[in-house]
């Protein structure tokens, strides 16, 4: 079965595909940050609007869209509108350039699993990424509150000095690759050192990025505005920081914004030092059969636990899932599923690590204070970076 | 296999008129389904309760224009990492001394800067 597609008919069907598991990865990361936070904190967390709670997030979101949207009048109204209007259109673009996956055929047609892949890639997500300020400084500003105004103040001068870290962190990564098409980026990672030490910019030789892997992902939490680099809503000091002001569904656009960061963040955290979609091991060790012994390590806790379960209703959606994660899981015996889905597997796997790490970090860590924050960001990161670039650079030259 | 200036830009194109469509979909969506009721006290800015002093067209620290400058700064000197980086295999030593010339230049601004006290945030001695 072989359609002939235009070039511009497949571009719109990957968009939309890409945009709707995007805002589906959006509305759900949330249910699964709360659940986890919940589950750190010793609570059930959301449990009541469907089973284990997997409705709020659209009972959530009904509830935002028809609440009251209320422009105060002392704000700058047109910039008080556009900001978070700025702050979710800039997130969800910076999307369009992550590769997932190498090339594929679904139903005969030939495509790779990238909305594009520009020569410029990576400059490209820094350059809209880097605009996302723009939404928190302006929304802060037109709230004409003061809380709001030291939010966005303290937002954009933190957002400012992490960026100069994020980008020397990924400066390394340039030099062993050699390009700024993420999708060469990973195709340089491919292969093993020694038959099982995946050749990932971690690992990469002459020079491991380890130093500049730790220096991204620091910048990125800052960059984020996640804890402990939470300053800008500081709830403690400053109500809601830059949003204090804002209701309804312009309040809900600005957490739409920092969680679709979130997530170009760690896809490209992916990307650019674990390989992309690469296995962590040769073929030869078995390991296109992951995914099966997850869904059936998944399968089998479910139903383990489902025995166990307090409700009758828990214990049915319990038993549901594990045969669905067994179904899912017996679907990687088929070759054509496998060569599919595994690479989409291994990036999902991934990403879905450090998406954890962020929740995992909000469990654990207090927040810096200001000195603290801008301190290190200037004073430690910076020339660690730095000299990350250098040595990496230097490296490269004598055995590169 | 690199494709030409608009397939490979046309996505983009594509990406940012789904972003804006969803954004601006959803405030208009939101504007028209809620209900607004206003009062006096609904209007005015959010500070705790208190009766708001003044409003937030003050001054603020000097220490946020200085770090946006120094940012500026900084960042061109990133921004002209990232050409040197791509091609720097083919440059090899010479581009590493040349950069760490230019380096030199770019980190004794930094410590002049550093030294001058304006990264401390907090008064110094406690």
């Amino acid at each position: 079965m072989t359609f002939a597609l235009s070039f511009y008919t497949l571009a719109v069907v990957k968009a939309l595909v890409l945009l709707g598991i995007l805002l589906i990865t959006l509305v759900y990361i949330q249910w699964v940050e709360r659940k986890l936070i919940a589950h750190i904190q010793g609570r059930w967390g959301p449990n009541r609007v469907g089973p284990h709670g997997l409705l709020q997030p659209i009972a959530d979101s009904l509830k935002l869209l028809t609440k009251e949207d209320l422009t105060p009048p002392h704000v700058h109204k047109l910039i008080f509108v556009m900001a978070p209007f700025l702050a979710v259109s800039l997130a969800l673009i910076s999307i369009a350039v992550i590769p997932f996956g190498g090339e594929v055929e679904v139903f005969g047609v030939r495509t790779t699993l990238q909305l594009t892949d520009l020569n410029i890639g990576l400059l490209f997500i820094f350059a809209v990424t880097s605009l996302g300020v723009y939404g928190i400084a302006l929304g802060g500003w037109a709230s004409n509150n003061k809380y709001s105004l030291f939010g966005a103040l303290r937002s954009s001068a933190q957002m400012l000095s992490y960026e100069l870290s994020l980008s020397l962190g990924v400066v390394g990564v340039l030099l062993l690759s050699g390009s700024l098409s993420l999708r060469r980026i990973v195709d340089s990672q491919a292969g093993y050192y020694f038959g099982f030490l995946p050749r990932w910019n971690v690992f990469h030789g002459p020079l491991p990025q380890l130093v500049g892997f730790l220096v991204y992902l620091t910048a990125a939490f800052a960059e984020t505005n996640r804890v402990p680099f939470d300053l800008p809503e500081a709830e403690t000091e400053l109500v809601a920081g830059f949003h204090t002001e804002y209701s309804s569904m312009k309040f809900a656009l600005f957490f739409m914004a920092e969680y679709a960061n979130m997530i170009t963040v760690a896809c490209l955290a992916t990307v650019l030092f674990f390989g992309g979609w690469h296995a962590p091991l040769p073929e030869s060790w078995g390991i296109q059969y992951a995914p099966l012994v997850v869904g059936a390590l998944v399968a089998g806790l479910l139903l383990y636990h489902s025995q166990g379960a307090f409700a009758g209703k828990q214990r049915r959606s319990m038993q549901v899932f594990g045969v669905v994660a067994a179904l899912i899981g017996a679907a990687f015996l088929l070759q054509p599923v496998r060569v599919l889905f595994s690479p989409l597997f291994w990036f999902a796997a991934k990403s879905g690590f450090f998406l954890f790490l962020y929740i995992w970090v909000r469990g654990t860590l207090p927040r810096f204070r200001y000195d603290q924050l801008m301190g290190f960001g200037w004073k430690v990161l910076f020339p660690v970076g730095v000299a990350n670039v250098l040595v990496t650079a230097l490296m490269v030259a004598l055995f590169g | 296999m690199s494709p030409s200036y608009p397939e490979a830009y046309f996505p983009i194109l594509l990406q940012v008129g789904l972003a804006v469509l969803v954004a601006g979909g959803v405030l208009v969506t939101s504007h028209l389904l809620g209900r607004r009721v206003r009062n006096k006290t609904k209007d005015s800015p959010y500070e705790c309760g208190i009766t708001p002093v003044g409003d937030a067209r003050g001054r603020f620290s000097v220490k946020f224009y200085l770090v946006a400058v120094l940012f500026i700064l900084f960042d061109v000197e990133v921004v002209f990492l990232f050409p040197w980086a791509v091609v720097f295999r083919e440059l090899g030593l010479f581009g590493f001394f040349s950069m760490l010339l230019y380096m030199a230049l770019i980190l004794a601004g930094f410590f002049f800067v550093w030294k001058k006290g304006v990264l401390d945030w907090a008064k110094r001695g406690r």
